[in-house]
């Protein structure tokens, strides 16, 4: 086996030293009747090039990421620089172990302290974390935050939440004494039905807003915020599509108190759905109770500064079953692709990219209005989705779109809702080019 | 003896990227926008928009990007610079295979939602993945929704609760105690208190092996949920009793639950299935050789029983004929873990390493990564107090015992052990070893590299005699040296101001 250095005259000799005779007599203390006296039944080994060609073949059978795609919804297809793959891929950083040992890993620690600043900055809070597996995740452990902060065992959440999300959170809460109650959207706007937050009460730990909402809409997270604390709740702000910050305002300028958001916008490729990274910001006060890591300043004897991993009195292998969250593993790598995506787009590339998806998205969305029989059904404000009606079954006319155009035109919502089966959403980004957007139009005209 | 190892090299000093930024600095170009312009009021109130000009955030070119992180870069210890002793953490070998593969186009630009006709290679692969997972544990139902271990505990543990729910009804509320060894990883406890348990420790004896008095004792106290039991555990001992382990706790009426943090150890050898564990968490960033990318991502399958199967969560990625997809008909299941369906581009990397290894492969690693413990515990037996007896398993624990004495402690000598050029062991850890070092060298080791570990173990311990204070000042080679961790968490410094080094300062 390749992978392993030792020649099978070293491993012999290596036996002998400590005493055995057979490989075998490695595992003496594993009872016999317990043992796998058998071979697995896996593959043969396979050379490098049967394993690529194994894993093309299967890659092949993946026709939609070949197609035009207008898909959305959780995970985007943006531009990602050529630099943000290549320094990745540096084996100091991707076979590196996370930084316990502060003297052998300040890069790591640096590129972690970079991000927590860069996530700061774009969600307007005053301290990130390191990252958690996902956005779904990320709002999961959010919640359980809201509650020990105020302790308080109610989260008001609307409808309008990514709703693989919320699932997320209802695994998650399932055994808590944390209740969930859901907030209707206005079917007119498609934002959050304000009527119906009368939800919130002196029990409400949180309440949980999406913007841009999984419809596409931008929530007025201003008054959302007021609403909240005027119970004495927290507005949770969690966004999916990071590529907005760039241009709304911070959820942070609107008085949130938690942002958690999915990073994948940020140069990390679909991949069918991850790894991702989770984005996790809050207000300064309540940064001890925060989940997962966080990289803060220390100086050493000499007065060299350095960053190390802080404030572990919260975390699991400190406080066990008290610890603020399980995690551990998180998304390193993916935090440093972000990272290096903020630093290299900098301060008027995520202006420009934002303000290209808006533009592009206004641009489909007033074409495909103008279409006989569709509609937009939505009037608040959009960043780069919005929800299409279709004069007819939204899945038909997708399936359709693509097997004669090659476009992949959005995510039918029937996937998620029982009613409005003829709407679709759809996500237009700086990588959708005019042409391709116009061959969009053309084709829901031919097949709608 | 002398340091082989290293020698001293330059590296270049890189303040943080917002000491770089200098305004007008560009690294990006967007293809120019294409469209007809829309009045950008006309898309977003200024109300909604931000008014902040994104201040502060850096403003680089590329080549800046670039050697800003390559500098950085070269501050770090990896896998690839050497040996990675770090116990129960399976630091091995992350090929370059498996990272070409997981890039290919068509798993790299295929969206989560795509649909399942169009997306019938993702779900073959997932799939096949499954089915060698199953095979490799002896557990039939699997999911690869856990995106990382502690993740996959607690979907683990969130099993075990449903189908105690489902069998014992409203008398699953006097079920809740979760057994837990003393010896075990922080998040056991942390996970299966998200599950709703409330935790027991269970004793280990003098020979690190669970204590099954204490554990018989604990089960008649009733009111048992489960185990949750990590096997080979974590001082590198197989628990030899594991089938009267499992039995104690299915006669009290539990599940056994197996943290696979040590996996390594038992693959192609011993199937946890096998000897009546009920679930399993894998970690792919660990014995699938997954890179562990500075702090993740990982990924966490869990492994299950035919009769945990109905839980696992939804959806389940099935196979009807030939056709591959989703299963969202679960009602039995614990819910969704993640958005999505976990970390592809993980699983990807997974199946390649299966596929290379092969099953003969698989369990030539197992032997090499037991057989290189078992050197290296054979080497420092004299020199390091062993605190158990038996044969190791792929890790081998030692204390500080023999050098406490002189004031030299764990901390001291894996810092010591930096200026040889290794990575430090995993230390204080297990807990129930005092000044614990766990090493754990893989199967990515070769003989010579072992040796170069030993020879720098053995002089450590001779330091410690004759020139304590020098391992005690350690590491004296390195760019910077101990960190004052407590000043650091008094009043943190968490993100880059104009003013943090005042304000980290004035702490």
């Amino acid at each position: 086996m390749r992978y392993i250095p030792n020649s099978p005259e070293e491993r012999d000799e290596m036996l002998k030293v400590v005493g055995l005779n057979s490989a075998d007599e490695l595992f003496r203390s594993i009872p016999q009747d317990v043992r796998l006296n058998r071979q697995l039944n896996v593959t043969e080994p396979l050379a490098e090039p049967e394993v690529i060609g194994a894993m093309d073949k299967l890659a092949e059978k993946n026709t939609a990421s070949r197609k035009t795609s207008f898909l959305g919804a959780g995970a985007y297809s943006h531009y990602s620089p050529t630099v943000v793959d290549h320094l990745i891929q540096r084996s100091e950083f991707f076979t590196s172990y996370t930084p316990y040992q502060p003297e052998l890993t300040q890069g790591t620690l640096q590129y972690i302290f970079e991000f927590q600043t860069l996530v700061c900055q774009l969600t307007g809070m005053d301290v990130a974390n390191a990252s958690m597996y996902d956005g779904s995740t990320a709002m999961a452990e959010a919640f359980l935050m809201a509650q020990r902060v105020t302790r308080r065992d109610k989260v008001v959440i609307a409808e309008t939440v990514h709703p693989e999300y919320l699932a997320v959170a209802k695994t998650y809460t399932q055994h808590g004494d944390l209740k969930i109650e859901t907030v209707h959207f206005d079917k007119e706007s498609g934002r959050t039905l304000a009527d119906d937050l009368n939800k919130l009460d002196d029990k409400t730990a949180a309440l949980v807003i999406q913007s841009p909402n999984f419809f596409g809409c931008v929530e007025d997270l201003k008054s959302l915020a007021e609403k909240a604390h005027h119970v004495g709740a927290l507005l949770i702000v969690v966004v999916t599509e990071a590529i907005s910050f760039g241009l709304l305002k911070s959820p942070g300028a609107c008085d949130a108190d938690i942002v958690v958001a999915e990073g994948q916008s940020f140069g990390v490729p679909l991949s069918y759905g991850g790894p991702y990274v989770g984005l996790f910001a809050c207000k300064e006060k309540y940064v001890r109770n925060m989940p997962g890591r966080l990289a803060g300043i220390a100086y050493d004897q000499k007065g060299n500064r350095g960053f190390v991993l802080t404030l572990a009195t919260r975390e699991q292998h400190i406080r066990r079953e008290k610890a603020t969250s399980n995690i551990c593993t998180n998304q390193g790598l993916i935090a440093l692709a972000a990272t290096i995506y903020m630093e290299t787009m900098g301060r008027r590339g995520l202006q420009e990219v934002a303000m290209q998806n808006a533009q592009k998205a206004a641009y489909a969305a007033r074409r495909i209005s103008e279409i006989e029989g569709f509609s937009l059904p939505f009037s608040a404000p959009r960043f780069n989705e919005f929800v299409v009606r279709a004069p007819q079954s939204a899945e038909e006319i997708l399936s359709k779109l693509s097997a004669d155009k090659n476009i992949i035109g959005g995510l039918a919502l029937s996937r998620y809702y029982d009613d409005n089966p003829n709407d679709f959403l759809v996500c237009v980004t700086e990588l959708n080019s005019k042409e391709q957007i116009d061959n969009f139009v053309e084709g829901l005209k031919t097949v709608g | 003896m002398s340091i082989k190892k290293v020698t001293s090299h330059p590296t270049q000093n890189e303040e943080l990227i917002f000491d770089r930024s200098q305004i007008g600095r560009v690294g990006y170009r967007l293809p120019k926008l294409d469209v007809e312009e829309t009045n950008l009021d006309e898309i977003l109130p200024a109300e909604l928009r931000r008014d902040d000009d994104l201040e502060g955030v850096p403003e680089v070119s590329e080549v800046d990007v670039i050697r800003h992180f390559t500098r950085m870069s070269t501050w770090n210890y990896s896998i690839d610079l050497g040996m990675y002793p770090l116990g129960s953490c399976t630091m091995k070998y992350n090929s370059r295979l498996n990272e070409k593969v997981a890039r290919i186009a068509g798993f790299a630009n295929l969206h989560p939602l795509a649909p399942e006709r169009e997306a019938q290679g993702a779900l073959e692969l997932i799939y096949n993945l499954q089915e060698d997972l199953a095979e490799i544990t002896g557990l039939p139902g699997v999911s690869l929704q856990p995106a990382a271990g502690a993740h996959g505990e607690m979907t683990g543990v969130m099993l075990i609760r449903a189908f105690l729910d489902k069998r014992d009804g409203e008398k699953s509320k006097e079920r809740r105690v979760m057994l837990i060894p003393d010896s075990a990883h922080g998040t056991n406890p942390a996970s299966a208190h998200l599950a709703g348990f409330t935790v027991k420790t269970i004793r280990s004896t003098d020979e690190g092996l669970t204590d099954m008095e204490h554990l018989k004792t604990l089960c008649g106290e009733g009111g048992i949920a489960g185990l949750m039991l990590t096997n080979p555990n974590t001082v590198g001992l197989f628990e030899t009793n594991i089938q009267q382990i499992c039995d104690e706790i299915h006669q009290a009426g539990g599940l056994v639950y197996m943290d696979g943090a040590n996996m390594n150890a038992l693959v192609g050898v011993a199937r946890p299935g096998d000897f009546g564990v009920d679930v399993i968490h894998l970690n792919l960033h660990k014995t699938f050789s997954t890179p562990h990318g500075g702090g993740g991502p990982g990924s966490g399958p869990c492994c299950c029983t035919a009769e945990l199967e109905p839980f696992l969560p939804t959806p389940r990625v099935v196979k009807d004929a030939e056709n591959y997809r989703l299963d969202f008909n679960r009602p039995e299941s614990i819910g969704r873990v993640k958005a999505f369906f976990g970390n592809f581009g993980m699983m990807v990397r997974a199946l390649a390493y299966i596929q290379t290894h092969g099953a003969e492969g698989l369990r030539e690693a197992t032997e090499a990564a037991v057989l290189n413990a078992r050197y290296v515990g054979h080497h420092l037996t004299e020199s390091y107090d062993k605190p158990f007896e038996s044969d190791s398993m792929h890790e081998v624990i030692f204390s500080h015992k023999k050098q406490s004495r002189k004031g030299v402690h764990t901390l001291d000598i894996a810092k010591r052990l930096i200026d040889y050029g290794f990575h430090p062991m995993t230390i204080y850890f297990p807990l129930i070893v005092e000044g614990a070092m766990l090493i754990e060298p893989t199967e990515s080791v070769g003989r010579a590299d072992l040796d170069a570990f030993i020879d720098a173990m053995k002089s450590i311990a001779a330091e410690a005699v004759e020139t304590p204070e020098l391992v005690i000042g350690a590491p004296h080679t390195t760019r910077i040296g101990r960190l004052d961790e407590a000043t650091a968490a008094r009043k943190p410094v968490l993100r880059w101001k104009p003013d943090m080094e005042a304000t980290a300062k004035s702490a």
